[in-house]
Order: structure tokens, then C-alpha cells, then sequence
């Protein structure tokens, strides 16, 4: 069923994913990892053109640009108006008959390949614009976990595209002068992993900017505790150079999503221990580094530890990004590069009364 | 109560240990704090230098202290102006040496000593591999003619050939000629000892600062790392127990060779086996140069080298062997640390822009090309000629039982170098008069009361610091080499009351080891490291390379990441914490520590 009569969607491991205008951000990532061998939830995601025939029905398309013309988006009180009626409109037109087939299809496949009749997955929406592919425009707008059925799939899908300019999206498109027109939306829609940990891990410190870190927040169940700073995840730091352990920071984390739809409360036992063993930690810090050398810069990659699968076999990547706030930052090299060595040596030994040798970095 | 937050004890504050009174009067005037000093003293901030004089110092070995800091000053001060800081000033306070950094802080002042600094620092680091070829002559020449003097006792009479070769000069002027001269080389070796280092560390500095801008959060180990040497001198000494140890096994004789057995009954039985002679050979050629070694620093007259106490590098060869016996691999994998380093440079290196990558890459040429000198200079001035130096003020010992004037071999240690250049003379004059030596009584006395003295001030261990301490400290060689950091300042400020759950020192080898400590005051105890046991000491010196393969963590009171404890925990992958302040008065033998030597603190987990 799968094949070349594809027109909306495409798996990880297919060629097609690896266009992230069509596919969006998030996807092309897990296309970019399975096809590199890393461990990734298996799944598809519905591309661009799906959510372009959605709204090419009726007047859909001209009642959300006039609605964008007609109003001041940089007014917050207007951005939530527009926002809410973009919503409505998009609520009452119906998925196209020929997306919804092949979402259902899809879904199907996703079931054959897991063994089970149907398969909880992970639905989430990913932004796309013309000058997101380096970009990671907007991550990641609404996320739904433990969404069961076609049925269930094809209404996800439907409430990804009415979100389209939902949360922060108005506000972020003024903030990098995005043109609102073009933004599109793919969703991702991925088999939930039974996480027993997860979180988030970057390869470089977000805090500092040194790119010899990597650093990794994690909480119990699902990382939605996590990305939604409902707790104060676990912290390690990794030498990525090397790959030790250099620090791990027990955090607070009072409750856990062993399901997508509500916490539960984490027995005292849990609450203040580690969810992650320095063995996982360093396995995690070893993908997010060949993730570095992949996509050739320091990502933002979320995780989890798959609570059925066996040691050594158990970690999940879920997503990998570029990260932007430091990859874009100017750094200053530590010297004047035509001040020569020992003009650097000189300022080095004098210590505090040097301009040019600063040894701490607080940035 | 409030000043025990903000500063340390004025040396007026701190009264002489019981039984340790009146231990000004041993060294010289300048070494001592005093009313006519207390208020420049008062208002500086003085560390102890643990690192070099691990315990109270004999009267005549304070001479260290005068002729290290002599050199550091005149060639950070007066030949190769560095920009913003001067000497360290000493004084000896019960016993213990301690030393303030000078600091220049006049920005004009600093900016008029930099284009100094530049014009003269520039000439050593354009020829560098030159003039260092150099100094290893002067140094090789300088131990050598130390080694030319000597102390015979005076015969009733000159020798004949004063007659027959017209001298006209007594053979006993030739004492205080030889004190003389065995004084001035000593000044003299560590005028040398400081042509080179403060540039080496000016090369690393400089690189350590790049490292730490690209990288905020690079461990100082891994900096350490890209720089290090693999094959250099300092560790030679270590390797030759090595090599020792594997041609016994390959002798067949590894099984003799144990720890627990009579080293003398060992080279006896030796001497009668083929196999035997063929490694006791070995031994003695192994014996010149690498030998000449301090089992710690080589800063007091009382320390054993590997030849006076053979015992230390036995013990260290016993081990080795078996490993060997066990099976283990014991050679030293240079290859392997090679590649291990060359990794190390690649990976950080792909993680910089182009252009940070030029400026890394001339950087670490640098620091690569200074650091051996760092590694290195050790052997030459505190191994190779304080053996000499210690061997000749121990002759010097017998010289004066030999003329009736001490009692004790070790009886010339406790005179200071000027009071002895008095006794010398005493000694010359009386003996050419025809005279019982004038000094004799009120020497022994003297030296009688000090032994008194010197046991008490050694009794105690010396508090980490005394006065007022910076803001902040910005003295690269004092963070460098000795481990004062203002985070360590303020860590002694607030541990110095009460006993400690938590120790904070410097990472000085990465890794996290639990076990129970073993605290040793000197190396003369390491034989009760028992294998598992962290060792906890006031310094650690490369020769207690052979124990850290039974130590499986180190813990020390002083030194920083350049330190030699701290560069060979990291060859040998031991953890280490180092420059904790108090780890030898605060720990016990036997409590179980946590040492965390990627972030440096060493936690007591249970009481002995």
C-alpha cells in the first residue's frame, strides 16, 4: 500500500524525508538519523502538501491570508483574535478524503511493523517556511502522546493544522521576520515509546556556550515533564571530549507521564534519584555527538529510555535540531589575532590587570 | 568573631607551640616576622609552601627558602620584568614557610614593564631549544662541581706538600673556601632553576587562557593533557624500576623479590646467582644519574634519596614485579598516550572556528615547546643537586664531630648557614692558634635546646595561611603551581574550624574513587599503604610514582594543577584532589572518603 502512489506522507526511512521544506524540521532530523543507523521510534510524518490541499479547499486559504492582511499581529490582544478565528475556520473545514486515507494507511503500516493492533503514537505538528531549513522555525507547536487509532490519528492531524498559528507562532514569525503566508505545517506522527526516562541533551552547554559539554536534563516517563519545566529534571554534564561524566545534579521531580494524557505523582523513593545511570548518560552523550557530526553543529536532541527494551538496546532518539541560540552567537576569539604571541603571553601573565586574557567567561 | 571570615590570623596572633619558644632566634633575622615589619606583614597575604618545606624547617635547610625566592624574584622582577608581578616574599613562622606574591598594580607601571618583558622574554622564547640546550650544560656543570667539594678533617698537622710545593696556604682554609662555595652553587643552581620556568609557565598560561575562552568548562586536566609530554626525563626514574623489575622476571628472579623481605639478604643472595649478578649490574647502572633522587622534594637535609634509602625504589621495584607476576602489562604505553593525546588535540580542536583553530595550533606549538622545561627542571635542580648539596652539609655534619666540636652528625642542621660560616671560623682559627675551638659549650647547648624546638614545630601542621587574603587571587603562578585560588582561599577561610564532612581541593587527576584513607606525614611511612587505600599527604612527589600504582586515589594539602602529584596521578589515571588546605589534619587513617577528582572534593563517607 506504501509506495510510489504515496502523495501525503512518508516514513523515516524513506528518500522523500529528507526534504525538510516538505517534511518540516522534526521529521527531516529522524530521517536524518535513521538513515545514519541511530535508534529511532519508528514512524512517518505527513508532509507540506497535505496540509497545502487542506486549506486549498473552498475559500480556506483567502479568509486566513485576509485575516493575516486585516490585522496588527504585533498587538497581542489582536494576535490572540486572529489566532482563535484562524483556528475556528481551520476546525470546520474537513480533511480531505485522499490525506485521510493515506494517514490511515500509514498508521496501518506503523501498526504491522510494531505487532499490535493499534499502536499508541506520538502526533506532532512541525512548522515549515521557506527559510526554515536551517532554522528550527517555531519546534514544536502542539504534541500529543498516546493517541490510539486511525481514526484518533486523522483528528490529531486535523487539530495540528487549526494550531497552525497557535502559541508563540505569530509572535516568533514577527520576531525573525518570517513571511506568515508561507508558513506550512507537516506532522510527525511517531510510535510513543513506554519511556521509563527521558529528557532533553545538548551538545554544548546552553548555559555557557562551550561546545566541549553536553549537557542532559531528564525526568521519569515521558519528557513532557521535561520540555514543560513541570519539574526540575536531573543534570548531567558530559565531556565530550572523552565522553566522562563531569557532573549529575539530582532534581526535584514530584510527578511523571507514564501515559501522554495526565501525570502521576512519583513515589518518594524515585522523586530525588538519578532517572538516568552514568552508562546511559554516556551512551546519549555518544549519539548526541555523532548528531554534531552529522548535521555539522551543535543540536538540541530529545530522548528517552525505552522502559521494555533491554540495556544497551533501550535508548530512543525522538528529535534533533539545530540548536540556534549559540550556533548564531559571535564568539570572540580569546586573542587579537594580529597582536602575536607574545603580546598574548604578556597579557596572559599579568593576570587580572590584563585586557586581553580573560580566564573566566560569565557569560 | 567576625575576622575569621575575612582573613586569616596575623603571625603576632599565633603564639610559638608548647616547647617550641624562642624558635625565632634560628633563622636568619629577614625570614622571621617582627614588630618592626608587623604592619606591611599584617596587611599581606601569606600561604604556607607546603608544597616545598612539608614540615617545620631545621635551622640551616631554611636556606631553601632564601635561595628559591631569591631566584624567583630576581628573575621575575629584575631580568625578565614581568609585567605585573614581582617576587614572593617569605618568612618562616613556626617552622612553616610561607609566601606572599608582590603584585605590580599601577596600570602605567605595568604597561612600562611589559615592553620590558617583551624585549627580554622575547630573546629566550625565539631561542628557546637553544639556549635551554645551554642551561642544561650550566646545570650538568654546576652538579658536577658541586660535586668536587669536600669536608676532610683537619690532621694534627698541614701535609708536607704545603711545604714542598711552596702554597703558603693552610689545607684548612679549603673548609671555608668549600662552605663558601657549597653556599654560593646553591644560590647560584637556583638562579637557574628560575631562568626558564616563569617563561614555561608564561607558554602555558597562555595557552591555558585560550583553552578556557574557547572552552569556559574544559577541565584544567584536559589542557594539561594536550600539553603533556609522554617521553620525558621526569619520568624516567619510574621507568628504570620498571625496566628492573621486568628483566628480574625475565631473570627468573621475580619471585625473590618481594616487599616483605630483607633488602640486604636479597643482594646477598643475588651476588651469589648468575642471574643475580646480571641484575645487580643492572641495579648499579641504573643507580647514576636516576637514583639521585628524593623520594619527596629534596627540600630538607632529613629526606631519603633512592640511593641513601634503597629501600623506597626495592619497594617500588617489588611492586612492579608483581604485577608483572600477575600477569599485568606494567610498560608505560607511550604510543598509546601519544595517541591518546594527539585525540585529545583533534577533537577539541575540530570544535573551534578556522581562525580560533590558527591561533590554538601556534599556542599549543608554544606551550609544547616550554613545557618540557616545566616537566624536566626538577630533575636537574631539586633531584641531581640537591642530592649533592645535602651529601656535602652532610659531610660537613662529620667534618664538625670529626674536630670535637658536635656531637651528632646531624648536629650541623641545626645552626643556621650564617652561624655555621661562624663556627667554621671558630673551627679554622682555633685549630690554626692551637686552641680548643671558643664556641664548643654554647653550640651544644644551643643545638641541644633546638632539637627541643624543631620536634615541637614539627609536632603541628601548618595552618594554610596567615593575614589578609585578596579579594581576589590573580597571581597565575600562585593558582598554577601552588593551587591558591581565591575559591580555595575562601574554602580555608570557612574550614578552619571544626572537622570536616567535605574537603575542596583542585581536580588534579579525573575520575571518582572511593576507599580508605591513608594519611602519611612523609614518605618514610609509605610502606603502610596497603593496596585500595587513597593516600592522603602534605605533597606528593613524582617519585611516589611506584605507590601510586597501590593508591588507588590521591588526596594532597598543597599544589596545583601543574603540580607534579597532579601531572603524575594523571599519567597513571589516578583520581586526584589536590591543594585541599587540610587533608593531612583533618583526615584519619582508615575513614572511608569519597575522591572526586573531576570537580575536586574529597567527602568523608564513614568514620574509621
Amino acid at each position: 500500500m506504501i509506495g510510489a502512489a504515496t502523495m501525503y506522507t512518508a516514513t523515516f526511512d524513506s528518500e522523500r524525508c529528507r526534504d525538510a521544506r516538505e517534511v518540516g524540521g522534526k521529521a527531516h532530523g529522524l530521517a536524518v538519523m535513521t538513515s545514519a543507523g541511530l535508534p529511532v521510534a519508528p514512524g512517518f510524518t505527513l508532509t507540506a502538501q497535505a496540509f497545502r490541499d487542506f486549506i486549498e479547499q473552498g475559500t480556506l486559504r483567502r479568509d486566513i491570508t485576509a485575516l493575516l492582511d486585516e490585522a496588527d499581529p504585533a498587538d497581542p490582544t489582536e494576535r490572540a483574535r486572529v489566532e482563535q478565528q484562524i483556528a475556528a475556520l481551520m476546525t470546520a473545514t474537513p480533511i480531505p478524503a485522499a490525506v485521510a486515507d493515506e494517514v490511515t494507511a500509514a498508521y496501518h503500516e506503523l501498526c504491522r511493523g510494531a505487532a499490535v493492533t493499534d499502536v499508541p503514537v506520538a502526533v506532532r505538528s512541525s512548522a515549515t517556511a521557506e527559510d526554515s531549513a536551517g532554522d528550527s522555525f517555531a519546534g514544536e507547536f502542539e504534541t500529543w502522546v498516546d493517541v490510539v487509532g486511525a481514526a484518533e490519528v486523522v483528528a490529531h492531524v486535523h487539530r495540528c493544522y487549526a494550531s497552525v498559528y497557535g502559541g508563540r507562532v505569530l509572535a516568533y514569525a514577527l520576531e525573525r521576520g518570517v513571511d506568515l503566508h508561507t508558513v506550512e505545517m507537516a506532522v510527525v506522527v511517531q510510535k510513543t515509546v513506554r519511556a521509563r526516562s527521558a529528557g532533553v541533551m545538548f551538545t554544548l552547554d546552553p548555559i555557557t556556550g562551550d561546545r566541549s559539554r553536553i549537557v542532559l536534563e531528564s525526568c521519569w516517563g515521558l519528557g513532557l515533564a521535561v520540555v514543560g519545566g513541570e519539574v526540575t529534571p536531573d543534570r548531567f554534564i558530559v565531556n565530550k571530549v572523552g565522553l566522562t561524566v563531569v557532573d549529575r545534579v539530582p532534581g526535584d521531580k514530584r510527578i511523571e507521564y507514564r501515559r501522554g494524557d495526565a501525570p502521576t505523582e512519583v513515589p518518594a523513593d524515585r522523586r530525588y534519584s538519578l532517572s538516568l545511570d552514568d552508562a546511559e548518560v554516556t551512551a546519549l552523550a555518544q549519539l548526541g555527538k555523532r548528531l554534531e557530526r552529522l548535521n555539522g553543529g551543535p543540536q538540541d536532541i530529545e530522548f528517552a529510555i525505552d522502559g521494555d527494551l533491554p540495556a544497551g538496546g533501550n535508548l530512543i532518539l525522538l528529535q534533533c535540531r539545530p540548536e540556534t541560540v549559540w550556533a548564531n552567537a559571535d564568539r570572540a576569539p580569546a586573542f587579537e589575532a594580529g597582536a602575536g604571541f607574545l603580546t598574548w603571553i604578556t597579557g596572559s601573565i599579568s593576570g587580572a590587570a590584563s585586557a586581553s586574557g580573560p580566564v573566566h567567561n560569565h557569560d | 568573631m567576625t575576622h575569621e571570615q575575612t582573613r586569616f590570623p596575623f603571625f603576632a596572633e599565633v603564639p610559638a607551640p608548647e616547647g617550641a619558644e624562642g624558635w625565632e632566634s634560628m633563622y636568619p633575622y629577614y625570614l622571621v616576622p617582627s614588630a618592626e615589619t608587623a604592619e606591611v606583614e599584617d596587611s599581606r597575604f601569606w600561604f604556607a609552601d607546603t608544597m616545598h618545606w612539608s614540615r617545620g624547617a631545621h635551622p640551616f635547610d631554611s636556606i631553601g627558602a632564601e635561595a628559591v625566592y631569591l631566584g624567583a624574584g630576581q628573575n621575575s622582577t629584575r631580568i625578565f620584568v614581568l609585567p605585573a608581578a614581582l617576587g614572593l616574599d617569605v618568612r618562616i613562622k613556626n617552622g612553616y614557610v610561607y609566601i606572599c606574591p608582590i603584585a605590580v598594580t599601577d596600570p602605567e607601571e605595568i604597561g612600562r614593564r611589559a615592553a620590558l618583558f617583551q624585549e627580554r622574554a622575547g630573546h629566550y622564547y625565539a631561542n628557546w631549544d637553544e639556549l635551554y640546550g645551554r642551561w642544561k650544560e650550566k646545570m650538568t656543570g654546576a652538579v658536577e662541581s658541586m660535586r668536587t667539594i669536600s669536608f676532610p678533617p683537619l690532621g694534627e698537622l698541614d701535609p708536607i706538600e704545603v711545604v714542598t710545593e711552596a702554597r703558603g696556604k693552610s689545607t684548612s682554609w679549603n673548609v671555608i673556601e668549600n662552605y663558601h662555595r657549597l653556599i654560593d652553587e646553591f644560590f647560584l643552581v637556583w638562579q637557574y632553576h628560575f631562568e626558564f620556568l616563569n617563561l614555561g609557565y608564561g607558554g602555558y598560561i597562555v595557552f591555558f587562557q585560550f583553552c578556557k575562552q574557547a572552552f569556559p568548562q574544559i577541565s584544567e586536566q584536559d589542557i594539561a593533557r594536550m600539553v603533556a609530554g609522554v617521553d620525558v626525563l621526569a619520568f624516567r626514574p619510574d621507568d628504570e624500576l620498571r625496566k628492573l623489575a621486568q628483566l628480574a622476571n625475565d631473570l627468573g628472579l621475580a619471585e625473590r623479590l618481594t616487599a616483605d623481605r630483607d633488602l640486604q639478604e636479597i643482594i646477598r643472595e643475588f651476588g651469589d646467582l648468575e642471574n643475580g649478578k646480571t641484575w645487580l649490574k643492572a641495579l648499579d647502572n641504573a643507580k647514576d644519574p636516576w637514583f639521585n633522587y628524593f623520594a619527596e622534594y629534596g627540600f630538607t637535609h632529613d629526606q631519603d634519596t633512592w640511593l641513601s634509602n634503597p629501600a623506597i625504589p626495592f619497594q617500588g621495584i617489588a611492586r612492579y614485579a608483581a604485577k608483572i607476576q600477575a600477569g599485568e602489562d606494567i610498560s608505560r604505553p607511550v604510543e598509546r598516550l601519544r595517541q591518546e593525546r594527539d585525540d585529545i588535540v583533534a577533537e577539541y580542536r575540530a570544535l573551534l572556528t578556522e581562525q580560533e583553530a590558527q591561533q590554538f595550533d601556534e599556542l599549543l606549538g608554544l606551550a609544547r615547546k616550554v613545557f618540557p622545561y616545566i616537566e624536566e627542571h626538577n630533575i636537574y635542580v631539586e633531584h641531581w643537586t640537591h642530592s649533592v648539596f645535602w651529601q656535602k652539609a652532610w659531610e660537613l655534619g662529620d667534618f664538625l664531630v670529626s674536630a670535637g666540636f658536635t656531637v651528632e652528625r646531624d648536629d650541623v642542621f641545626y645552626l643556621n648557614r650564617f652561624e655555621l660560616d661562624e663556627v667554621l671560623a671558630d673551627v679554622v682559627q682555633s685549630w690554626a692558634i692551637g686552641v680548643r675551638a671558643r664556641g664548643i659549650d654554647r653550640s651544644r647547648e644551643k643545638i641541644t635546646a633546638r632539637r627541643r624546638i624543631v620536634a615541637a614545630l614539627q609536632a603541628q601542621p601548618a595552618p594554610p595561611a596567615y593575614g589578609v587574603p585578596p579579594a581576589e587571587v590573580t597571581d597565575p603562578f600562585a593558582v598554577m603551581n601552588y593551587g591558591v585560588t581565591t575559591e580555595r582561599v575562601q574554602d580555608w577561610l570557612g574550614a578552619a574550624s571544626g572537622a570536616a564532612e567535605q574537603l575542596s581541593g583542585i581536580p588534579g587527576g579525573p575520575g571518582v574513587i572511593e576507599g580508605p584513607a591513608r594519611v602519611l606525614r612523609t614518605e618514610k611511612d609509605l610502606a603502610l599503604l596497603q593496596p585500595g587505600e587513597i593516600l592522603v599527604a602534605p605533597i606528593t612527589a613524582p617519585s611516589w610514582a611506584a605507590a601510586f600504582s597501590v593508591a588507588t586515589g590521591v588526596v594532597t594539602d598543597i599544589g596545583g594543577m601543574m603540580s607534579h602529584a597532579a601531572i603524575v596521578c594523571r599519567e597513571y589515571g589516578i583520581p586526584a584532589v589536590v591543594g585541599t588546605g587540610f587533608a593531612t589534619a583533618k583526615l584519619r587513617s582508615g575513614q572511608r572518603v569519597r575522591v572526586d577528582g573531576n570537580t575536586g572534593v574529597v567527602t568523608v563517607l564513614a568514620d574509621a
